[in-house]
């Protein structure tokens, strides 16, 4: 019952307890801004946790998350945009009814490409599909020809500097620089008002426990073992007959949506979007989240997540024109000392202790599989 | 009503007695703070009651009222917005030498928007909500404004920026201490044409809203007021370094006049290669709106000697305002700051927000917002202004032209205060 196909009785404790610790104790302790603040991070977490996925198991690093995320944020601030920009809001533009940025760009009409997104239901699809597809194009292209390693990273940079450009370049249609400023309901609901940032708050962490659940799934499925494997040594892999390409499509699909839900979410909770989430820096710091929470831990991605936006936060606000140094200093120290991440120690030192004193009660249960062991520390 | 009056009154007295000359200095002033609270609580019947001035919650205390500043102290902005940083900071030290607002001093509360347009969105969220500042100054770029709009207008809140901008915009909340985009562009392309007789621009800027829509202005103007021609219109993203196609293309085109609005670092390289490519700033005009002494101290005034820019303020202004406010700057900054165009208009925020709380006798927003027109600093260092009924103020247009030192020498500027004017008809 305990080891089934999703989790170990270990995981399911600590599933658990993230759940607990999301869903009652932060909205119990903390304010509206500040619990609005921890829905913003957590939208990383999104992008986070497909990293564990398609790095931690799979070895792709890639270093255009921000694509992914930006993709599914910018669909989501469309259909937003869309619906702020009634005739009524408008009426001092020059033309009516059109966002407010193209307005300033002297487009006088909406452009086709805008068109569906006053559906919602095709907005949904577009910020699962759009990102899908786009993974599913970089990727063929890139792992058919047996591009991977250093190279894939440098690509997927390539990708991000490229789209931040466009979106920057392509301001009538996109607003540029500025991004998407504005955005007001969903559907004629108000998503600025408290009340609606504590639906969306809860709302969010439905959608992350119910993407924990796939990548964990994913994981325990004989698929994720073959995505070690193809890590550790992936010749093997295609020397047993297995498609390693389409596996690492697979991976890199998977994460790209994930971001893309984080990034919907996002422009939801922060009421905008704009380029600087897509471009090489933000997609670098996602690697950091999940280098921080532990890149082989799916838990540890939500935790490392929050740890650093907290920090980030937190130093900001003390010390105004120092605070870039402590969070540097916060990153080498995790990197140099526990390359493992926040789940590194977690495994190293606190576990162990928690077992030994399970142990010294009552006998090893069954089942009580040595998480260590079956997860491995990859062997770079 | 009549005891009240006289109260006030007193109450100046008292301050002047507290701040002597000698006492002048910050630190004597909150060394003073403890002292004033252990006087009788009776004394502060003499400032006008909290309840009566703070109707809506905010963080004003009969001593004290907090304020936000929020800029980018880190990140590729702070070059830029550490001056505004620094002109508030003084403001508010003089206003409180000077016996603060209603008679409360100002405290200010510092958050760093760190260059990310959603920082700025989130710490504008956390002055208003957690911190309940009666007013914030702050914000640099145009994306930073319209990141943060949204937010002071939910939460109400009262923003006062200090950039010249492109203007499209009004606000309840926010007071624009720059220029709008006309008052900036207009009178400086007709000094040109008149001065220069040129009939053929080339325009070159950013990629972004605010140069876009300053040369959308400018053409209109070139085009249907002065009967010119734009030979050229090319845009750069921010942070280019690689100007030589564009500098070919103004060597064919051989424009009357340069006009641009490069931001940021690129202007560095922009400069330095106009002049390795053999272009001479004091034969061929160049006519910038986004170069100010802060810009020049990165390209170097040898590289920009001879060209000129349309702003409203320099730090070589000659008015008895802005000799006392340079000393002031440097006093506190040190010696070899420098005080750009918006430097000033950042030191006009808190000024202003004083000035208009106490016409409005409250710190009420609403109240402020509805006070703000018709109010006027008389101590501007750019001389005078005065707030337009669209939140924006009355202020002159000058040209200068860039000195080796690094400073500008005033050539030109307008007779009266040009009008504010952010939906332009005909410009758009």
């Amino acid at each position: 019952m305990t080891d089934n196909r999703f989790f170990n009785r270990s995981e399911l404790i600590g599933i658990l307890v993230l759940a607990v610790f999301l869903v009652v104790v932060l909205p119990l302790t903390l304010d509206v801004f500040r619990l609005n603040l921890v829905a913003k991070y957590l939208t990383y977490a999104f992008v986070a946790l497909g990293l564990v996925i398609c790095w931690g198991y799979g070895g792709i690093l890639s270093l255009g998350q921000g694509v992914f995320f930006g993709l599914g944020g910018y669909c989501m601030a469309m259909f937003l945009k869309l619906e702020a920009s009634s005739v009524e809001n408008t009426k001092i533009q020059s033309t009516p009814g059109i966002p407010d940025f193209m307005d300033w760009n002297q487009i006088t009409s909406l452009p086709l490409l805008w068109q569906p997104f006053h559906s919602l239901t095709f907005t949904i699809l577009a910020i699962i599909l759009v990102p899908g597809i786009f993974a599913l194009i970089i990727g063929t292209a890139m792992f058919k020809r047996r591009v991977g390693g250093t190279y894939f990273a440098i690509i997927t940079q390539a990708v991000a500097a490229i789209l931040t450009i466009l979106i920057v370049g392509q301001q009538g249609y996109t607003g540029g620089i500025n991004g998407m400023t504005d955005l007001r309901t969903l559907k004629g609901w108000d998503i600025r008002p408290d009340h609606a940032k504590i639906v969306l708050y809860f709302f969010e962490v439905g959608l992350l426990l119910a993407c924990i659940m796939i990548a964990q799934f994913v994981r325990h499925s004989k698929l994720g073992r073959i995505l070690v494997a193809m890590r550790e040594k992936e010749d093997r892999v295609r020397f047993s007959g297995y498609s390693v390409a389409n596996f690492k499509i697979f991976a890199f699909c998977i994460a790209a949506v994930f971001a893309a839900i984080g990034g919907a979410m996002f422009a939801l909770n922060v009421g905008f979007m704009s380029p600087s989430f897509v471009g090489i820096v933000p997609s670098i710091e996602m690697v950091i989240y999940t280098a921080v929470g532990g890149r082989l831990s799916i838990l540890g991605a939500v935790y490392g997540t929050l740890l650093v936006n907290f920090a980030k936060t937190s130093l900001s606000e003390s010390f105004p024109e120092l605070w870039l140094f402590g969070l540097g200093g916060l990153f080498i120290t995790v990197v140099l000392a526990f390359p493992n991440g926040l789940a590194g120690i977690w495994g190293d030192y606190v576990q162990p202790r928690i077992d030994r004193l399970i142990s010294s009660r009552k006998p090893k249960p069954e089942g009580w599989t040595d998480n260590s062991v079956a997860d491995g520390a990859p062997a770079e | 009503m009549s005891s009240n009056k006289s109260g006030v009154l007193m109450s100046d007295e008292a301050n002047k007695g507290l701040l002597s000359p000698l006492r002048r200095k910050l630190l004597m002033g909150m060394a003073a703070v403890p002292a004033i609270s252990m006087l009788p609580r009776a004394s502060f019947a003499q400032t006008p009651a909290t309840s009566a001035v703070n109707t809506t919650g905010l963080a004003v205390t009969d001593t004290e009222v907090t304020v936000g500043i929020l800029h980018s102290a880190t990140g590729t902005m702070a070059i830029s917005e550490t001056g505004s940083i620094e002109a508030e900071k003084l403001a508010i030290e003089q206003i409180n030498a000077a016996g603060g607002v209603l008679g409360r001093k100002i405290k200010f509360i510092q958050e760093d928007g760190a260059s990310d347009w959603p920082t700025f969105a989130e710490k504008a969220k956390k002055l208003l909500v957690n911190d309940k500042v009666a007013a914030i100054m702050g914000c640099w770029t145009s994306a930073s404004r319209k990141a943060v709009l949204p937010v002071v207008e939910q939460y109400n809140g009262m923003l006062y920026y200090p950039t010249f901008y492109e203007g499209l915009e009004q606000s309840k909340n926010v007071i624009y201490t720059g220029q709008e985009a006309t008052q900036q562009i207009l009178a400086g392309l007709d000094w040109i044409a008149k001065e220069k007789g040129a009939k053929s621009f080339f325009f070159i800027g950013s990629d972004y809203i605010w140069p876009r829509t300053s040369n959308k202005i400018a053409r209109k103007h070139v085009e249907n007021v002065l009967k010119g021609k734009v030979v050229g219109e090319e845009y750069y993203p921010l942070g280019n370094t690689q100007f030589n196609s564009v500098i070919n293309k103004i060597k064919l085109t051989k424009p009357d006049v340069i006009f641009t609005d490069v931001v940021g670092g690129s202007n560095v390289a922009f400069y330095k290669q106009l002049k390795a490519a053999g272009i001479d700033l004091s034969k061929q005009a160049l006519l910038t709106i986004s170069v100010t002494e802060d810009e020049i101290d990165g390209i170097g005034g040898e590289n920009i000697a001879g060209a000129y820019a349309c702003m409203k303020y320099f730090q070589s202004l000659d008015n008895p305002n802005n000799k006392a406010f340079v000393p002031a700057f440097k006093k506190m900054w040190g010696e070899k700051t420098v005080i750009g165009d918006v430097t000033q208009a950042a030191y006009l925020g808190p000024w202003l927000w004083k000035l208009t709380v106490e016409k409005a006798g409250s710190f009420d927003v609403d109240k402020i917002a509805a006070a703000s027109p018709g109010v006027e600093f008389k101590g501007a260092p750019e001389g005078y202004v005065r707030i337009h009924e669209n939140h924006h103020l009355w202020s002159k247009t000058r040209v200068g032209r860039a000195k080796l030192d690094g400073q500008f020498e005033l050539i030109y500027e307008t007779a009266d205060l040009v009008e504010p004017d952010p939906f332009p008809k005909g410009y758009q």
